[in-house]
This record gives C-alpha cells, structure tokens and sequence, in this order.
C-alpha cells in the first residue's frame, strides 16, 4: 500500500516525529515499510522568471537569447534552443547551482561564446507531469499561466515534494489497505487524535428512490448496496490536488467523475462505482447471479459469457457491471453524461477472487474486494464520495440513499477475564496500558474487577476472540516487553529421531564415508525423462500436477533414475568429470488415477557414480556394504537384469523372493547417448522403504574354533563365461562342513592358458570346532571340492 | 709372545677401521676368532708349551679373544647403526603424497541444517514427525483456518493435483496430524519438503521447511521466544539476540515474525542484515483457538505455540550460499564444499 506523507498528514498529525521514527513505529506495529520513496526530493533552484527579451544568437540559428527577470536573483541572461517561449511569459529556470529531478547539476556556462547564466525547465526536468500542472506534460518549456512571484521556487510553488512510504499490509488487515485505515493505526500509535475526510454534503430535492429502485437477489453475494443519485453532473478535469494524490498512487487522472472513485478506494478504502444513469434501461438496478450464457462488455471492450457464479449488476434488461470487477462499457461515464447513480457496496471476497481469477479479468476493485470491504467502511465511502462531488462543485446530490442491507451494524462483543490475556503473553501489562491501548485503536472498552469487555470496531473483521486483543495490545505495548521463558509450566517430553530417521542418518552417514555426495532434486519429472529411458508409462499410474511451472516439471516421480542421471549429466557437461553422488527421497505411486485418496510416498534411495575410477563394482561394493551396515536381516539373491535404460550385460539385481528390492549396473550407453553423455556412468536405485521393514539383524555370538585352521589355494582354470557365483555355489554343492570360508584372490587370462578359458584362484579356509583336522582330511575335502567342480567343467591348473 | 699378542690386537684394530658392512665384520669375525681363525690358532701353540705354562697363556688368549669381541661388537654397533640409516634413506617416501583413504562424500547443506535442528529440538524434548507431501486441502488448509477462497491461500501459491488433493505448501499439516493423533503434552518438530509455484534466485517451487508445535497447560508467548532464542543461538551462536514483530498467519494468534541480531555484524548494520542490525529468520505464533477445536482439542485448557523455519533460509544465511537454485542445481563444485 503506497502512502504519501502530505496525504497522510491530512488525517493525523506528524508534523513532530521524524520519517524514521514513524517508519519504525509502524514497523513495530505490524505494518513494514517495504520502500521509502522520495519524490523529487532533489528539485532545488528552479525559480519563477519572466522573459523581458528574446534575441536571435549571433552565432547559432537555433539558439535565443534570454534576459529574465529571476526576482531575488536580478536580471539573468539565458541561452536557449527553445521555441515556444515568448517574451512576457512566466517559466520556470534552474539557475546556477541548481539541481534537476534526475539530480543533474545547472552551471553557469557559455553557448558558442554567449555566456548563460540558467536554464529553462519543462515538467520533465522539474519532475512533474500533467497531474500537477497543465502543460507539464508536454516536452518543451513550461510557462505557467499562473503569475507566480519571480524568484520563488517552483517546487514549493507546485508542491512536488512528497515522501511515500510503501507499506506491507497482512491478508489479516483490509482495513488498513487505505490512506485513512493506515491514519487511524499512526494515530494510535503516537496517541493523536483522527481527523476524520469531511462526510458532508448539501443535498437536492431529488430523492434517489424516485429515479431508481434497487433490487438485491442475493443477499449472501452482496451483503451491503449502496446507490445514490447525482444530477446536473459536469464531467471535467478533477482539481490538481487529487491529480497528484492519484499520481501518487500510480493512478492515471482521467475526469473528475472516475478521479472520485479511485480517489475514494485509495483514501477510504472503499470500491466506488459509477454508472450512467441513462443507460441504466428501467430505472432500475438488480444485483443477482448471471443467466447461463448471459453476455457482458466491459469497460475496457472485452467480451464475457457468463454463468450461475458470476455476480452482475443490472438494470431491467441486461448486465451494466461485473459486480466488484469492472463496469459495462454501455453504462461508464462519457463526456456528455449529466446524471449518475453511484454504488458502493459489499461483494464477498471468495466470490470475487473466483470470478476474477476464472474470468481473468481484473481491476483495482476487485483486488480490493478480494483482500475484504466491511460494510461499515461502505457508507463511509459512499458518503465521501458524494461529499467531493459535492465540495468540487460536480454535481447535485440527491437527498437520499438508497441501502439495501443486511449487515446488522452491531459491534462484536469480546468479554474475558484479564488473566487470560496476560497468560498467552506471558506477562502482566497494567490495566490503564491496556485500556488505553485498545481505546487508542478504537474499541469501546472497560475493565471490571479484572474482566474486560471490548466492542470491536466494525472496520476490525479480523478481530474475533480474546487472542486477537491480546495481539493488539502487545503489539502497542511492544514485543520488546516480551522475555525469554523455557516452558517453565510444562511437562517434561523425552526428545528425539524415531528409529526410521536414525537409520536413514546412519545410512547417510555410510555413503557419505564412501564418497557419495548428497545431492537434492525436484520431485517432479518430465514425461521426456520416461521417453528417455524408455520407460513404458501406459502400465505406470502417473499422478499430474494439474498447473505445473512447465511440461517438464509436470509429474510426480515414480522413480529417482531420472533425476540423479539428469545431476551427474549436468555436472559431466560442466567439466566435473567425476563423482557419487546419491539421493534419498520420496517417489510417489498412485493406486488409480485420478486420485481419490493419497498416494503411497516411498522412500527410495539412487545412486550414481562416473569418473574414470569408477565401474559396475563401485556401485555393487556399496549396496553390498550399506546393507551390511543397516544389518539387512534377509537373504537376497542375485541376478542378471533386463531394463530398457540400462546395459544388458552389466545389470544386476538383487530379489527377496520374486520382489525386485534393487538394481544396479552401468546405464545402458544408449540411453545415456540419447542425454548427450558419451561416457559410462554407474548407477543403482533402492527400494528404501521395503529393505527398511528387515534392518537391525538381531545378533547371536557364534562360537568359533579353538583349533588352528587349514588353508589351500586352488588355481581352477574353467570356461571364460562360467561365473565367479557357479563356482562358489559347485564348491558349496559338495557340502564340506568344516570348509569356512572361501575367497577369491585372483583372475587370470592371457598367454598362458588357451584363449577360451580362464584361471581363477580360490584360498579356502578349513576348520573344525572339534579337533584340529589332519592333512588326509583336508586333501578328501579338496578331491571332493575339484569332483563337484568338474561339473561346471572347472579343473586345477 | 706378548708382543704378538698386541700386533695381533694392532691388526684387528686396524681392519676393523676400514670395515664399514656386516660382510666385512663377519670376515674379520672368523679370520681372528674363527675355527681356523688367528687366536685359535695361538691356542694349538699350546701344545709347544710346558703344562705349567699352559693357564697363563689360556688366560692370555682368553683375555685377547675377549679384546678383540669387545672391538668387533663395538664396530659392528656402529656398522650396523650406519646401515639402518641407510635402509630407512632408501625407504623415505614423499609424505606430502595424498593417503590411501576414499574420499569423504558430502551430506547436503540442508540435511546438514536439518539434523542441526533436529538435534538442538531433541535436547529441549521435541519429537520427529514427519509427515506426507501430498496432502489434502482440508488438511494443508481448512484445518488450519485457511478456507476456500481466503485470501491467505494468495501468500501461497499452490499446485494442485486434483481440486482437493495439492502438495502440501508448508510443513503446518504436521500440527493437523499430530493434534488429531496424540494428546498433549505435544513437542513436535516435522521437517520435510513443501511446494509453491515459484521460481526465481530467492523463490523455489520446492523448497524445505521443519515445523514445531507444543501443546500444554499454561504455554505463554514467553516460553515460544525462549524456545526459539534458545534454538537460534544453537544455529547462529551465543551472542545472537531476538526480536518479535507483529505478523499474520491463518492458524496463529497472535503471530509474529522472529529477527536474530545480525550474526555478521553483531547489530551494526552490514550487507547481509541490509543494514538494519536485524535478519529474518522464521514464523511463529500462539496456535490459533479455532486450529486447536478443529484438531479436537479444548482450547480452554491447553494453550499451543508453533513456528516455521525455512532450512534453505538458514542454510543460506549459515553458509553464504548466494542463490537458491544452487541447492537444487547440485553441481559437485557446490556440494563438495560441505565435506
């Protein structure tokens, strides 16, 4: 909400606090200053002159010669290149040492050799526009048809001068959307009385109910609706005064008619409207919900087709006004019209803010209505309104109004003991503070044997209940007043991560101390992200924003792949050419679409690791060690995986029973081709939430042997495809109980066995808990081992 | 005899200055006191001898082996002194090589700000909540006193997935679930992520939030600007003060916005705090009577405070990070950096 000071100070006096001090008081109370704007603060020496003479230069065809009398600065001679300035005129001149609105800086100086001591101004180096004065608009030279004192400065003259704050109002304080709302809140806050806008006005003999009747259908739509009838109106220029206010507000001057409205919402806060009375067919005005299909033309020539939800404003045959949005452009004010009726009135706010929004059509009104009017501030508008026209000499208000109401008029009644008050802050604020405070702000009030009663001002909707004064108070009395108490009254709670957070942090924890980076993606995808890796969608229950920020952002995820491949792509592309990194997040899967209850939300866990170290066994250690490290209670089993996004020979996943819990391996190259990546990259993705069900293995201590162990290496030369996992599992087939463990320390190919094969070497490690095992055990152990091996066709080198 | 004795001594002297490796130790060793060595040898010039001579030179050459073992053990201290230096030589290494360790991986800045919180929350007796991000409206709204069509609802910016089922705007939906499920005494905290239709350097459409509410007897504006002080100092350091303003959110009353003494400057005023002593880190309240009967609970008796802290907000402010999209962007130069 902008504020202009000068506007301001109309309502209560600020004459003796600094703008600092009010900018603070304000900020304490609620109401933050965004922006103080200065407006030609640095207009300086721009004085009042009258040309005596004008001569040609000597030495340029394009430039004058000026003498000016400058009043307190004598006779100044200025060069010019202006055209249409005479002698006699009164204009404005900075002289020497003066600044313009854009903060230039005027010398003394010379022009092809004659010396100049100023220039002359147009509105644009003053800083004023058409708003302020007639022909500052233009971009020659003012002259001012006003016989100013020679010498005087034009901004005090003009008054151009002005501060206005840009005040943050909350959704919470319609009230204080209006020069008058924020008045009343600086006057409580410095204690000075309201000097209310004068509400007065003469009256014709005309009553409105004789030119018109009002009809209102729906009363929950339109809860207050104001109408009065103005006759012998003259459209014309509203007075420079109002011009400027509205300027201010960064509202365009357009005739005295409009100019009132606008001026009445700013000031007031009241929407104002204005219709033509001859077009209003019947003499009639119906407030009620449009006909399926009815049509409207608005004031700025848009067309609308209406429906049930649509409140419109009537006269016996048609639409003249999208109610609280925009008048017909059948019924706006014209030049030539002579009688109005005005409206003010109450549209309720969420009908509004709907129709607005689906109609998309908006307006200063309806911006208004959409943050709240309260239907005392209606009459207050209604009658200020009439009161201008009526101190501008625009027009003969009748002597009547017409109001259709059903607001009651009475104040809420707010009654609590003040102990109450004092326990939600937390301190006792004294008695007289607090009735001064809330009579500062309005409310009638009085506090009896430590109750207090309070009648809420009509303006003040949002105060409801015995917290809303408690705010009011404390925030007059200040928030300073407020200690620091660690809920010394309350009971004691035992704090903490529940067991899920605690391992989702160790499991962070681990990967982290693998070198895998955290990283944080959106958790909408884009349906390119499925075309990419080639994930059919048909059989997926996709859930779709309904207004996403783009095509690409417009589905909730059902995997992470995407968006971790889409990190490390990003950072490959920068020149990071190496990196883990991993995500532990939500995806989201729909039991049917559309949705008609929530999704389940899966934690899931992805991976991904590129770089010249890394391969199929950087991702595979990893989940092998982090389900170590969560004690993974099950058994999974391993196996080769077919997925369209990833390399059909370097795929893995692990299954408990037949439910996939993970997969891992390289991206398919083609798929990562298709993001513009030329390099491998290693990636795996973890169904979090079901492994999670099956963490913290219990443990039991086993015993272990007492006697020495045996160890044998057999080197086996076997088929180049036959598998690390078939050899362990012959070795297992023949079923030595006392064979321990069994590890894999080499692999071999090359010159030395035949191109087919290759030799892999296994330590095995016997022991009993029994005895210490004799050699002849141990070599029928190992013939039994290479016997179970030959099926595989796996023999000693 | 006696003067063979000290050429004897004389000679292994002499070798032994030159000898300068075990090898050569040894050699000198077995020439002298070997089985065919020099001194065994005086010994079989025993027989030569008369029996009554006989100890005496036992006793002599005893005595110069015992010379000549004590000279060699001397030398071969040094030798073998000298030559460790020179093995430990060959075995230097560049110690400024990089270890042998993985490198350290990263959690995200605001994991790191999250469990910051939640850890200093935990100490004051709050519990971890987290709840779902696909919400309904009565929940996310209506519940907490944001109706259809209230003007409020502008401040957030919603996506919607069908008319009545969004992603939650905030972490607020937390106090519904907890209020409705459990009674007080409540102390909750509920991070997680939140969404609005935003994107600029200050705005992301997601972004995260961790909510806390309590509920008790007796809780006073008071104990929620000790609770947050308290949780601020954790974050920001001991000397930050606070500040309570005057704010406006649907499901408090009264509501105010929290300032921490700028941390920078200490209050001068500075860039960070725009130079107003002051910066901006959170959103609180006394929960709102009517959000307290919607969850089922008398106001009457129990009193509540909540407040919203935005985790980018205050990694941003703890770790200068300059643009929000960077947590989103995840560039490893970025991430690297929170090791």
């Amino acid at each position: 909400m902008r504020i202009p000071l000068s506007w301001l100070s109309e309502y209560v006096d600020i004459s003796d606090v600094t703008k600092e001090q009010l900018r603070d008081g304000l900020f304490s109370c609620g109401f933050e200053v965004e922006e103080v704007i200065e407006v030609n603060e640095k207009v300086n020496k721009i004085v009042v002159c009258k040309i005596l003479q004008k001569t040609q230069h000597p030495g340029a065809d394009k430039l004058f010669v000026c003498q000016v009398d400058a009043g307190k600065y004598g006779v100044l001679q200025i060069v010019t290149n202006a055209k249409n300035v005479q002698e006699g005129d009164i204009v404005p001149v900075a002289v020497n040492g003066a600044t313009l609105a854009d903060g230039t800086v005027i010398k003394n100086g010379k022009l092809r050799g004659v010396e100049s001591f100023g220039m002359f101004c147009g509105g644009e180096e003053i800083g004023i526009t058409e708003e302020y004065y007639d022909g500052a608009g233009g971009d020659s030279v003012l002259i001012f048809h006003d016989d100013f004192p020679l010498g005087e400065e034009v901004a005090e003259l003009l008054d151009i001068k002005d501060t206005v704050f840009d005040i943050s109002v909350t959704a919470n304080r319609p009230d204080c959307q209006s020069v008058l709302g924020i008045a009343r809140e600086v006057s409580a806050l410095l204690n000075k009385p309201l000097k209310m806008p004068s509400l007065c006005y003469s009256q014709s003999q005309v009553k409105t109910e004789d030119k018109i009747s009002i009809s209102v259908k729906d009363k929950e739509l339109c809860p207050r609706y104001m109408g009065a009838y103005v006759s012998d109106i003259k459209i014309e220029k509203s007075p420079k005064w109002m011009q400027r206010r509205l300027y201010l507000m960064g509202i365009r001057a357009i005739n005295n008619v409009v100019d009132i409205t606008n001026y009445v919402l700013n000031e007031i806060g009241q929407p104002m409207h204005a219709f033509d009375y001859r077009e209003l067919s019947g003499g009639e005005i119906v407030v009620r919900r449009a006909n399926e299909g009815e049509k409207i033309v608005t004031l700025d020539e848009k067309e609308f087709s209406l429906n049930n939800e649509v409140l419109v404003i009537c006269d016996k045959d048609k639409p003249s006004a999208l109610a609280g949005i925009m008048g017909g452009l059948g019924s706006g004010i014209k030049d030539d019209t002579t009688e109005i009726i005005f409206e003010a009135a109450v549209f309720k706010r969420d009908n509004i803010r709907k129709n607005s929004r689906k109609l998309n059509q908006r307006s200063d009104s309806s911006a208004r209505f959409e943050k709240g009017v309260d239907p005392y501030t209606t009459e207050i508008g209604m009658k200020r309104a009439l009161s201008l026209i009526d101190s501008l000499g625009a027009g003969k208000v009748a002597s009547t109004i017409i109001d259709q109401n059903s607001f009651s008029g009475e104040k809420k009644k707010i009654t609590v003991e003040l102990n109450k008050i004092y326990k939600l802050l937390g301190i006792t604020v004294p008695e007289e503070t607090v009735i001064g405070i809330l009579k500062g702000l309005n409310f009638e009030c009085f506090a009896e044997e430590g109750k207090l009663t309070a009648l809420v001002p009509l303006y003040r909707e949002d105060v409801e209940d015995y917290p809303d004064l408690a705010e009011e108070i404390i925030r007059m009395y200040g928030y300073e007043h407020i200690n620091c108490t660690l809920l010394k009254n309350s009971e004691i709670t035992h704090g903490g991560r529940t067991p899920y957070q605690v391992k989702e942090q160790t499991a962070k924890d681990y990967l982290r101390y693998n070198g895998f980076n955290e990283v944080v993606t959106y958790s909408f995808i884009s349906p390119k992200d499925y075309q990419n890796f080639g994930i059919d969608t048909d059989e997926l229950k996709l859930i779709k924003l309904k207004n996403p920020l783009g095509e690409d952002l417009s589905i909730m995820r059902t995997t992470l792949l995407p968006s971790v491949v889409s990190v490390a792509v990003r950072n490959l592309n920068k020149k990071n050419l190496s990196g883990r990194i991993f995500e532990l997040a939500k995806v989201y899967i729909a039991k049917e679409i559309p949705l008609t209850e929530l999704p389940e939300e899966r934690a899931t866990l992805c991976l991904a690791a590129f770089g010249e170290k890394e391969d199929f066994f950087t991702v595979k250690g990893v989940i092998t060690g982090l389900l170590d490290c969560l004690r993974y209670s099950k058994k999974l089993t391993l196996k080769g995986s077919d997925k369209p996004f990833m390399h059909p020979t370097r795929t893995a996943s692990l299954f408990d029973g037949e439910k996939e819990v993970a997969y891992f391996g390289q991206l398919s190259p083609l798929t990562a081709e298709k993001l513009g990546i030329d390099k491998p990259i290693y990636v795996a993705e973890i169904d979090y939430a079901y492994l999670e069900s099956s963490f913290d293995r219990e443990i039991y201590v086993k015993n272990f042997s007492k006697f020495p162990s045996v160890e044998r290496d057999l080197a086996l030369v076997c088929e180049k495809s036959t598998t690390n996992g078939e050899i362990l599992e012959a070795i297992a087939s023949a079923r030595i109980k006392n064979l321990v463990s069994v590890e894999l320390f080499d692999v071999y190919t090359g010159d030395r066995i035949l191109d087919n094969k290759k030799s892999m070497a296994y330590r095995l490690t016997f022991s009993s808990n029994e005895k210490t095992l004799e050699v002849e055990e141990v070599d029928n152990y190992v013939r039994k081992i290479l016997k179970a091996l030959e099926n595989i066709n796996a023999k000693l080198r | 005899m006696a003067k063979k004795f000290s050429e004897i001594l004389q000679e292994v002297k002499e070798k032994l200055t030159s000898a300068d490796t075990s090898k050569i130790l040894t050699e000198i060793k077995v020439d002298f006191l070997g089985k065919n060595g020099v001194v065994t040898g005086l010994l079989k010039g025993m027989r030569d001898l008369a029996p009554e001579e006989r100890p005496l030179l036992g006793q002599q050459v005893n005595s110069l082996r015992s010379q000549i073992e004590e000279l060699i053990k001397n030398r071969e201290e040094a030798v073998k002194q000298r030559e460790l230096q020179k093995k430990f030589q060959d075995e230097a290494i560049d110690i400024t090589l990089p270890g042998k360790v993985g490198e350290l991986g990263t959690l995200h800045p605001i994991t790191m700000v999250k469990n910051d919180l939640i850890d200093a929350f935990s100490g004051l007796g709050f519990v971890v909540y987290e709840g779902p991000e696909i919400e309904s409206d009565v929940v996310n709204f209506q519940m907490l006193n944001i109706p259809e069509d209230h003007p409020a609802r502008d401040m957030q910016d919603t996506f919607y997935i069908t008319d009545s089922i969004l992603l939650r705007t905030h972490t607020s939906p937390g106090q519904v679930h907890v209020m409705t499920s459990s009674k007080p005494p409540i102390k909750v905290m509920c991070p997680g992520r939140t969404y609005r239709s935003d994107d600029d350097a200050t705005h992301s459409p997601i972004f995260h939030q961790i909510e806390g509410l309590v509920v008790d007897k007796n809780l006073s504006l008071c104990d929620l600007k000790g609770t947050l002080e308290e949780i601020l100092k954790h974050i920001f350091g001991k000397d930050i003060k606070t500040r309570l303003r005057p704010s406006y959110f649907p499901f408090t009353e009264p509501s105010v916005e929290v300032d921490v003494s700028c941390f920078e400057c200490g209050g001068k005023g500075c860039k960070l705090c725009k130079g107003t002593g002051w910066i901006e880190v959170l959103g609180a309240g006394m929960v709102n009577r009517k959000v307290l009967k919607n969850c089922g609970i008398d106001p009457d008796v129990y009193t509540g405070y909540a407040f919203g802290i935005g985790l980018e907000r205050i990694a941003m402010l703890k770790y200068h990070i300059p643009d929000i999209r960077m947590f989103f962007d995840d560039d490893l130069r970025f991430v690297k950096q929170f090791k």
